[in-house]
């Protein structure tokens, strides 16, 4: 197999911006959809308690 | 310590010493002729010792039922103390190495004290020994706490702990002997770099369980960090060391890689090590120990999970614009280039996030040296990396690339983010993990605090001078078209500013074994009469902030 410099080019130029474009977009849906703020509140909070046992 | 392990862990640990032990009986037998010899008495020796302390307490009484009611902290106390130990020690080499700059006729005629072999002893020593064991205790505190559940079991922590520092001994005395396979923040040899593979994948696995066992449906973004950082680190270390040994005798091996392709990836491990090694584990510290020590959630979680994959996506890319004006392709740096300033973005919204915490507590910085620790490790981290970002456009490198502002840009980030936020950090879990109510002396933690950011402030600001008037005077042409000045030129200007650097570097270390000094006497004061309840940074804080 044979794969030249400029086909690599051409793949990184294409693919490797549309794939970070689509994370881009994932990520900015997870953090941004509502029903996940109750969740993200909960966590920020949760690591202030101050009970220091493991759950069981 | 022995005695916390159950006692199927303790003749598991006794069979892993033992065959450690042998592994290191054959390396020394296989390498007679070279300096492998060494290593494998030294891995003999080391297995042996590890092999005894297990066998004192092998027939011990077994560990009480409750102990699964509690966190296991015993290999993050052992891990800080050798965090505290490597700083010490690796600081000291680097004092001298900047030291050796100034005055070369400090080598004292000993091939192993030559600025070559003592450089890596410095930058491995503080990069995986002071780095490396704080990240490995505090990811483990980290991970328990915020799942709510213990490690799974008692061995493997001790596993990743022990021979995680039997790899950072091989590679420390490894420079001394000359064994080296020349690779930036690579260089341990072959036999080294595959028994650190065997520790990071069990550190890997013990996280996963670790997160498999939580209580806690959602995993709090710390612990995305750290995560990233472990996984990352495998990945790097594993393709950067594709390497052939000259033959099973020799520590010599020769990569795999070739040319241009091993200068990338060798550059594409080196900035994922600082973007990975040195910079999302220690953000996981800061997610963590900045909100506990400041009493208040971080300000944006949203903006915490952004940041995120904002330096996850965009480190992977940065590493070729350590190889602006190379035969590397210009579009591979100009790729490199742009990824590094759109990085910017998520550093910048990670020590945003982190000094915006603080606001509305600043009465508590100024009061509460700990805080400070992680306040001034956010605004180094926020400068470092625009500078980082700068630094890696391609016309600004062509001034400062080669030259001391690459080596004072490395520091504002190793001495003033990194550091710093493990001192913090230290200093929070210090009290909390001995349960003591307060470190042994808050005053000298106000020593430690402002002796450390005056030296790195002394040194960044003489690398700074002595980088830019190098890369000038390396570009300068008389009218002849000729350089106006020879390297010897530029040297002789160095000269007050490598003193200077040495002494910012003196500071810092004094700084570091005055922390040791104070975290070792908390360990060996009394524990505190009244009952602790719950995390005791908190109170702890609180007492600071009363006195």
């Amino acid at each position: 197999m044979d794969i030249s410099h400029d086909a690599l080019v051409a793949f990184s130029k294409s693919w490797g911006l549309f794939y970070l474009i689509g994370l881009m977009v994932g990520v900015l849906i997870y953090t941004f959809r509502p029903s996940n703020r109750k969740k993200f509140d909960k966590a920020k909070q949760s690591v202030l308690d101050q009970d220091d046992k493991p759950w069981t | 310590m022995i005695l916390t392990l159950t006692e199927a862990e303790r003749q598991i640990a006794l069979g892993i010493s033992v065959a450690v032990a042998l592994g290191g009986l054959v390396l020394a037998a296989a390498g007679t002729q070279d300096t492998m010899e060494v290593h494998g008495w030294l891995i003999l020796v080391f297995g042996a010792i590890c092999a005894i302390v297990v066998i004192r307490d092998l027939w011990g009484p077994e560990p009480p039922r409750s102990r699964l009611e509690s966190y296991y902290d015993e290999p993050i106390k052992a891990g800080i103390i050798a965090s505290m130990a490597w700083a010490v020690v690796a600081m000291f080499v680097g004092v001298w190495v900047a030291a050796l700059l100034a005055f070369p006729d400090l080598t004292f005629d000993g091939a192993w004290a030559s600025f070559g072999r003592l450089r890596p002893v410095h930058t491995s020593g503080v990069i995986f020994g002071f780095g490396g064991n704080a990240l490995i205790a505090t990811s483990l505190h980290v991970v328990q706490r915020t799942s709510r559940a213990r490690l799974p079991d008692q061995l493997s922590p001790w596993f990743v702990l022990v021979g995680y520092n039997l790899f950072c001994i091989l590679a420390a005395s490894g420079y001394l002997l000359g064994v080296t396979q020349s690779k930036e923040y690579a260089e341990a040899e072959w036999y080294a770099d595959i028994w650190l593979v065997i520790v990071w994948v069990t550190y890997f696995v013990l996280y996963i369980r670790t997160l498999a066992r939580r209580k806690e449906p959602h995993i709090y973004v710390a612990n995305w960090y750290f995560m990233a950082f472990i996984l990352v680190v495998a990945i790097l270390h594993i393709i950067n060391n594709l390497a052939v040994p000259v033959s099973l005798g020799h520590a010599k091996s020769y990569t795999i890689w070739s040319g241009v392709q091993d200068a990338m990836v060798q550059w594409w491990y080196g900035h994922n090590a600082v973007a990975f090694f040195l910079t999302a584990g220690f953000l996981g510290m800061l997610y963590y120990y900045l909100p506990i020590r400041a009493q208040r959630p971080i300000f944006s979680y949203r903006l915490s999970i952004l940041s995120f994959w904002g330096i996850t996506f965009f480190y992977m890319w940065a590493g070729s614009h350590h190889l602006h004006y190379t035969a590397l392709p210009h579009w591979v740096q100009t790729l490199g280039m742009t990824f590094s300033v759109m990085l910017l973005v998520p550093s910048w919204a990670s020590a945003g996030n982190a000094l915006l915490t603080l606001n509305g507590a600043w009465h508590r910085v100024r009061d509460d040296a700990t805080l400070r620790f992680m306040m001034v490790a956010a605004v180094f981290y926020g400068i470092s990396t625009f500078e980082g970002s700068f630094l890696a456009i391609r016309p600004v490198n062509s001034l400062s690339h080669y030259t001391d502002w690459t080596v004072g840009h490395v520091h504002a980030g190793a001495l003033g983010w990194v550091a710093l936020i493990t001192f913090g950090s230290f200093y929070t879990l210090v009290p909390s993990l001995w349960k003591r109510d307060t470190m042994y002396s808050p005053a000298l933690v106000e020593w430690h605090f402002w002796l450390s950011l005056a030296g790195t402030l002394i040194y960044i600001f003489a690398m700074w001078n002595s980088g830019i008037i190098q890369g000038l005077m390396w570009r300068t042409y008389t009218e002849e078209g000729t350089l106006a000045y020879s390297f010897i030129d530029s040297l002789r200007a160095m000269y007050p500013y490598y003193i200077a650097r040495t002494l910012g570097g003196l500071f810092f270390l004094i700084g570091a074994v005055i922390g040791a000094y104070n975290m070792w006497r908390t360990i060996r004061s009394a524990p505190s009469s009244a009952p602790v309840e719950g995390d005791v940074p908190l109170s702890a804080a609180t007492a600071v902030a009363r006195g």
